[in-house]
């Protein structure tokens, strides 16, 4: 391959013909860099909210943010972290690389995918603008629900500013977003591999993208409808959600969680695509049982479908219901445990190269492993009916999110942005980063187990001294500052990086798969030449005859 | 705020919680047992193999039948954490005949009502139930939803308007102080401020107190000096009281507030929050907003005067 390094723009352009020519791409690099630009700078905002929510719980009876003000940082944090962060960073990571990773020139519809980026960018901006509006009190309001948006609370006899409903057209616009990527990702996926790239074959990050994509296809439609008829109920004299006039609020429930718990896996499966392509190219050995680890992501898909209901374990539903939906729950953790079993495997005899990406993926294995456990407790129904909307459960979904999720995003920056910038990062600052998150993480989100086993229900933006909360709680605020503190090294790595402009070349890592056989960043056309595709690993394979050695470090 | 004593999931002082206790530390021993093992074998992985040469690292593409062992695994342990969990799930919901006391909990923003539906008894903030009785509480709300849960005695069970669901739950524990509870589902700005207590006695003190509650109001003769004036001002209508309280056999009859036929007879006043003490009680009668805002109850700070607040309060101290 010819090196594409000149092909970076040397001679500063003029801003605006920068900034048109970035607002008018249909370019899928450019279009994950927007992504991932704004996705970061969301997951800062989102960060800064939760800061301020351990902040006002940091100890009994603070008045740090009034209670109006603690309830909308809690509902924007959840929001945030879920809509604008954590589902949108994997459609722009994949944005950049399902491309180069099939040998594909573009995305199979760039326009579309455009649309999708700028959906995204003003359903944010949508759901971020309803302080302009003032509701009652006469003070500016942002939406203040809860993410969950629990009718009759968000209907207009308890809400009636137009925060909520500027909540509710921001996921609307967010909700298109994200159907239109899967429906482009599917299309791209099926269409555009390079000659030789069966499907069987894809590279599992691709793979993984395929089963997103499909979940996102069928679940937000249900997130569209219950939003719609709650946009109905509020302003067009329906009564969906009302019960004084017949409506029923559990309708909303099992709308709303039919696309949500599905969003857990849109949420965490990109993530383990991610550790399924970085695990193998830092032990220097191939992926142990890419099909159990290919096919356990099918089976979570599918049977993410099935246990929405344990949301709800405290509605009331009859013993069958209770039943059947933990019985499915507690299934959904054998194909987890495979994948977990196949990773240890792939690490097993092999050479680790611990560099960043590598700390990072082996956070998450750790990390999702003590998620994937609180996950099997919460799925028991008597102690879900205990633990429910307590901290225990905000300590079990931020180790599937933010200990599942975050750290396979982390992983995902440190491997693939030399590939984007055509510089390295530093490896210091990358290891300095990983060891202040993890303690951060841990210290943060460990005692929340406790404090909910302790009888600490969430989202309460107060409580009283002398319950044996105030010390959990404390720990969990100094955590959140450290998580903080981790990021800011991230940032400084990235400028100190952006400084030293160490060339990246086109594989710094020895990778396996075809983005790495172009230029760092890519030329725009991606590839001189259409790759061929022998198999699985495709550029391990080009390397070394059959049977011999792994590839070596090439970095 | 009042403190309750730490409402640990740990402490279960029932029938119920104690059986779901034993499940819990079941499930919590097995996924310790498994923790330790998956992370060590994690860690003893990257700590064996950290490092080595490339050339050191073993080709191999998988193995069939370890897979299935640690897909089969799993699955085992799974189904025994299931069957525990079927046959708890059975005994906590089990109908036992005999001798049960009804109790419906009424979720309003952001208080508890309780009525005694057999033993014609209304209150709010606290639940008094005797011991080593069957208690099954009817839970519903008049407004959003709420969710109902006394840690040490059941599991929680939302408050869904234009439902009634039920939690069953048997004291097995007289406890001189109280068993904390709170709202467990979001229901806007005083969330966090909606708390309640559970109240186990002995069957007889059980009596005594229903019998208490059953009594009506003194009437104007039991009044006299400053808690006559202020039993004239709650009754007239333009005060605004009777709007939303009700005193058995008086001309308050509303019903958007707690009522507070037996008020000194509580712990608490405003929603599980405040100690039902005289100052308590003129603090918030004269701000309630100030210790919760968005509150129902309104500021009567302009309304009437520091005089009129005592008399309010030594006639609601005669409400025994």
């Amino acid at each position: 391959m010819t090196s594409h390094a000149q092909a970076m723009p040397t001679s500063r352009r003029p801003f605006l013909a920068e900034a048109l020519e970035w607002i008018t791409t249909v370019d899928h690099k450019k279009i994950g860099i927007m992504y991932l630009v704004m996705n970061f700078i969301f997951f800062i905002i989102g960060g800064l909210e939760a800061l301020l929510v351990r902040t006002q719980l940091a100890n009994s009876n603070l008045k740090v943010l009034d209670p109006q003000t603690y309830n909308e940082m809690f509902t924007l944090h959840g929001t945030t972290m879920i809509f604008m962060v954590i589902v949108p960073i994997w459609a722009g990571f994949a944005n950049y690389f399902v491309p180069l990773m099939i040998g594909a020139r573009d995305m199979a519809f760039p326009r579309l995918n455009a649309l999708s980026f700028w959906l995204l960018f003003f359903g944010g901006l949508v759901m971020y603008s309803s302080f302009l509006a003032f509701g009652d009190g006469g003070r500016p309001q942002l939406p203040d629900a809860g993410w969950t948006g629990y009718p009759p609370l968000t209907t207009r006899l308890y809400s009636p500013g137009p925060n909520i409903d500027f909540w509710i057209l921001g996921l609307h616009l967010l909700g298109a977003s994200s159907l239109i990527g899967a429906i482009n990702f599917i299309v791209t996926i099926l269409n555009m591999r390079a000659p030789g790239m069966k499907i069987t074959s894809l590279p599992l990050f691709v793979w993984s993208m395929m089963v997103t994509s499909a979940m996102v296809l069928f679940s937000t439609p249900s997130l569209t409808v219950a939003l719609s008829l709650l946009l109905s109920d509020r302003h067009f004299g329906t009564s969906f959600f009302i019960p004084a006039q017949g409506g029923d609020p559990l309708l909303w429930q099992h709308l709303f969680w039919f696309y949500s718990h599905p969003a857990v896996y849109i949420m965490i499966v990109p993530g383990m695509g991610v550790i399924s392509e970085v695990l193998p190219v830092f032990s220097r050995k191939p992926l142990f049982g890419y099909d159990f680890i290919a096919w356990s992501s099918v089976f979570i898909a599918a049977l993410g479908f099935t246990v929405w209901a344990h949301h709800m374990f405290q509605v009331g539903s009859s013993l069958a219901v209770n039943t059947f939906f933990a019985t499915a729950s507690m299934i959904i953790a054998v194909p987890t445990g495979v994948k977990i079993f196949n990773w240890i495997a792939t690490i097993w005899g092999g050479a680790l190269d611990m560099r960043p990406p590598m700390l990072f993926a082996i956070g998450f294995i750790s990390m999702f492993i003590i998620g994937g456990l609180s996950g099997v407790m919460l799925a028991s129904v008597p102690v879900n009916w205990q633990v429910h909307d307590t901290y225990f459960v905000v300590a079990h979904l931020h180790y599937v999110l933010f200990g599942g999720s975050v750290f396979a995003m982390f992983s995902a920056f440190y491997y693939w942005l030399p590939k984007i910038t055509g510089w390295r990062l530093q490896n210091g600052w990358g290891r300095l980063h990983f060891w202040l998150m993890l303690v951060g993480f841990n210290l943060t989100f460990f005692p929340m187990h406790i404090s909910g086993l302790l009888g600490m229900p969430r989202r309460i933006y107060t409580y009283a001294a002398g319950q044996g909360w105030d010390s959990w709680n404390l720990m969990s605020t100094v955590g959140a500052f450290l998580i903080a503190a981790a990021v800011l090294v991230f940032l400084i790595n990235v400028y100190v990086s952006a400084r030293k402009r160490e060339p990246a070349g086109n594989d710094p890592w020895g990778g396996a798969t075809l983005e790495w056989a172009t230029s760092s960043p890519p030329p725009e056309h991606n590839f001189d030449e259409a790759p061929t595709v022998k198999g699985r690993d495709p550029l391990w394979l080009l390397d070394r005859p059959e049977g011999s050695a792994g590839k070596r470090a090439r970095a | 705020m009042v403190s309750f004593e730490t409402p640990s999931i740990f402490n279960p002082a029932s029938f119920e919680a104690g059986r779901i206790d034993a499940l819990f530390r079941f499930i919590l021993i097995v996924a310790t047992l498994t923790f330790v093992l998956v992370e060590g074998l994690l860690f003893f992985a990257v700590w064996r193999f950290r490092n080595r040469p490339a050339e050191a690292a073993v080709q191999v593409h998988g193995n069939t039948k370890l897979e299935i062992a640690w897909t089969a695994a799993p699955a085992v342990i799974l189904m025994v954490l299931l069957g525990f969990t079927f046959q708890t799930m059975g005994e906590v919901k089990a109908v036992t005949g005999g001798n049960v006391l009804h109790v419906k909990a009424i979720g309003h923003r952001w208080w508890w009502e309780f009525r005694y539906p057999d033993l014609q008894i209304v209150t709010a903030n606290e639940l008094v139930a005797p011991v080593n009785t069957v208690v099954e509480v009817a839970v519903e709300s008049v407004d959003v939803e709420h969710g109902f849960w006394v840690p040490e005695l059941f599991g929680k069970v939302d408050a869904v308007p234009g439902y009634t669901t039920r939690v069953r739950f048997t004291p097995t524990e007289i406890r001189n102080d109280y068993y904390g509870g709170q709202c467990t589902q979001f229901c806007g700005r005083q969330h966090a401020q909606m708390r309640f207590a559970v109240v186990v006695r002995s069957a007889a003190e059980f009596q005594n107190w229903a019998a208490l509650m059953q009594r009506p109001e003194g009437g104007p003769e039991v009044v006299s000096g400053g808690a006559a004036a202020g039993r004239e001002l709650f009754l007239t209508p333009t005060s605004q009281c009777i709007g939303c309280h009700t005193v058995a056999d008086t001309t308050a009859v509303g019903v958007t507030g707690p009522n507070l036929t037996h008020l000194r007879s509580r712990g608490f006043i405003a929603g599980g929050v405040l100690a039902n003490t005289p100052e308590n009680l003129k603090a918030w009668v004269t701000n309630a907003p100030g210790f919760k805002p968005g509150t129902v109850m309104p500021s009567f700070a302009n309304v009437f005067t520091p005089e009129q607040v005592n008399d309010l309060v030594a006639y609601l101290n005669t409400l025994r």
